[in-house]
């Protein structure tokens, strides 16, 4: 199949940057050993029930993919900038093969987050049923689509010189406010705004690994609503960008 | 779909007859067509007029030179051609379809005028990346003898020169093995001997049969590169020809002559001469017949000496054009 070969060398070009490799992956890991490796000892984490090393294993897994995939958007800006984006406009790629490429190569290096945190948690002794393990990687790879989408979207709309502000002030703002780092409760404007976020799904869908319940109805409604509001706009953004940068 | 090579006999006499594009040959439809293309930008100064109403039409097989200076509206041109930019009125046909049909068909391979290469891949995974996308690619191996690329195919794009970078870009525009060839100042970023490798390369596809438009503003690539040359200026097409025919427009040739007495009035009435200048003791005659000007010269001055006849080349010719304003006149256009 034609597309396949056109996304495989895609991937291959994701595997091989290493600096970005190192970023997008060492760092939540990196980050995750500084926080949880002086407090492994922290079993109920302000009162969530959870163990430090836990709450923040799935945190930082749930931060770690959702970079990941925004930062797509990165990579898109500069090859915008050089010229590279109107080079595809001249060619038979469809948006949809387009799209699929970049957002495989996005999934990949979650899917690599996500195995080396879940290593990563284990050697601080977090352990949970394969059950949970896989009802928790299953929801956080649908909770993602909405950022995949974002991350392309972003890519196209913002020129190189202030993608990296947008995407990482974007990240952390939607992680902030999706109780990434500290539980939201279960009240409150910041609970009421967050669960209207994606964030805040991909956090439960993290933390479903703890509790080994899935989302509720209205986290699926919110991971859908955004889904379609991002594609459309991520389809949009693509279509409309054919201007020399 | 019909491969090219069963329409590239039209003659090449009969190609450049027509003042006007729609008297061009056309042959089933098959071709390249620019109608009443126009094109403005907002600037904080007002509207910019890229593109005036300019319309060309191009035969199978033709290799057509787009020569201008800068900001002549080459590039806006080209990019409504590949369907990068809509036009704000006129339309383009490509073998009779849209940009976008066509693109879609894989009948078009471009090189655009900025642009480097996406990096972590060798020239070779690029190529088959790129190639990958298209119904019937050229052979890999063969794109790489084509251009050149043999002995690098190995290396990382982000490891290339300005040169090498180039020849990889010419060698994705030719991977889909297409009909029409777009290049928008190619050469830039390449030394002399580059440069000619490079021309050599795209006159061997030329050679199978394509279509070829370039854009360029180095007048002896048109002249030596292209069998007909598209002159613009301000947006507009001044002149469109071969580019013997583009040098016979302003005077084909230029007689220079010591001669201290004569009036410039008086030697621009010569039979054959278009325009007198004096330069201190020595006029120069710009000529649409040099032969016939000579001879009047002679007869009525002669005292004139240290002649010299030169031909004049698509330098002069360029300046000629472009500089005057009364050619920016859509009647000027063309009167080929």
């Amino acid at each position: 199949m034609r597309g396949l070969v056109y996304t495989r060398y895609e991937l291959l070009r994701a595997f091989r940057n290493r600096r970005f490799f190192f970023f997008s992956i060492g760092f939540p890991l990196l980050f995750y050993f500084v926080i949880a490796s002086p407090n492994r000892g922290v079993t109920n984490f302000d009162r969530s029930g959870i163990s430090l090393p836990l709450y923040y294993m799935v945190g930082l897994t749930s931060f770690g993919t959702m970079v990941a995939m925004i930062s797509t958007g990165t990579r898109i800006a500069s090859e915008r900038q050089i010229g590279w984006t109107r080079q595809l406009r001249i060619t038979p790629l469809s948006t949809r093969a387009y799209f699929r490429a970049k957002v495989l190569a996005a999934y990949m290096m979650s899917g690599l987050t996500i195995v080396l945190l879940g290593l990563a948690g284990s050697s601080l002794g977090v352990s949970l049923p394969a059950g949970h393990w896989l009802a928790m990687v299953g929801l956080i790879l649908i909770a993602l689509l909405p950022f995949a989408a974002l991350g392309i979207m972003l890519g196209h709309l913002i020129n190189v010189d202030s993608i990296g502000p947008a995407t990482g002030g974007g990240a952390s703002l939607l992680a902030f406010l999706g109780g990434t780092w500290f539980p939201l409760g279960s009240h409150g404007f910041l609970f009421e705004l967050g669960r209207l976020l994606p964030s805040y799904w991909l956090v439960q869908a993290a933390h479903t690994g703890l509790t080994g319940h899935g989302w509720p109805l209205r986290g699926w409604i919110v991971i859908a609503v955004w889904s379609a509001v991002l594609v459309a706009g991520a389809f949009y953004a693509f279509r409309r960008d054919t201007k020399r940068v | 779909m019909q491969r090219p090579g069963t329409s590239s006999a039209v003659s090449s006499n009969r190609r450049y007859a027509g003042r006007v594009a729609s008297t061009y040959p056309t042959v089933d439809g098959e071709e390249i067509r620019l109608d009443g293309l126009s094109k403005s930008f907002r600037s904080p100064e007002g509207p910019v007029h890229a593109v005036r109403d300019i319309d060309v039409a191009i035969a199978r097989g033709e290799t057509v030179g787009l020569l201008g200076p800068n900001g002549a509206g080459k590039s806006t041109t080209i990019d409504m051609l590949l369907g990068l930019q809509p036009p704000d009125s006129g339309g383009v046909s490509l073998f009779g379809r849209t940009p976008r049909q066509a693109v879609d068909a894989g009948l078009v391979g471009a090189m655009l005028q900025t642009g480097a290469l996406i990096q972590y891949l060798s020239v070779r995974e690029l190529l088959a990346m790129m190639a990958s996308i298209y119904p019937a690619p050229l052979g890999i191996d063969e794109v790489l003898e084509q251009t050149g690329l043999e002995a690098i195919s190995g290396r990382r794009t982000q490891k290339l020169s300005g040169g090498e970078t180039q020849r990889v870009r010419f060698a994705l525009a030719i991977v889909s093995d297409p009909d029409l060839l777009v290049l928008d100042e190619p050469t830039v970023a390449m030394d002399v001997e580059s440069r000619h490798e490079f021309w050599n390369s795209m006159r061997a596809f030329a050679a199978r049969g394509k279509t070829v438009v370039f854009a360029t503003h180095y007048l002896e690539e048109a002249d030596q590169n292209a069998d007909r040359v598209v002159l613009m200026a301000h947006g507009r097409i001044v002149a469109d020809g071969p580019p013997t025919e583009i040098k016979g427009r302003v005077g084909s040739r230029t007689i220079r002559a010591t001669l201290p007495d004569a009036a410039p009035g008086e030697l621009s009435t010569l039979p054959g001469v278009a325009s007198a200048d004096r330069h201190g003791e020595s006029v120069l005659l710009s000529c649409a017949d040099s032969d016939q000007a000579i001879r009047a010269l002679l007869e009525r001055f002669p005292a004139a000496r240290d002649i010299e006849i030169t031909g004049a080349g698509l330098e002069d010719a360029f300046l000629a054009l472009t500089a005057d304003p009364d050619s920016d006149a859509p009647d000027a256009a063309v009167a080929l």
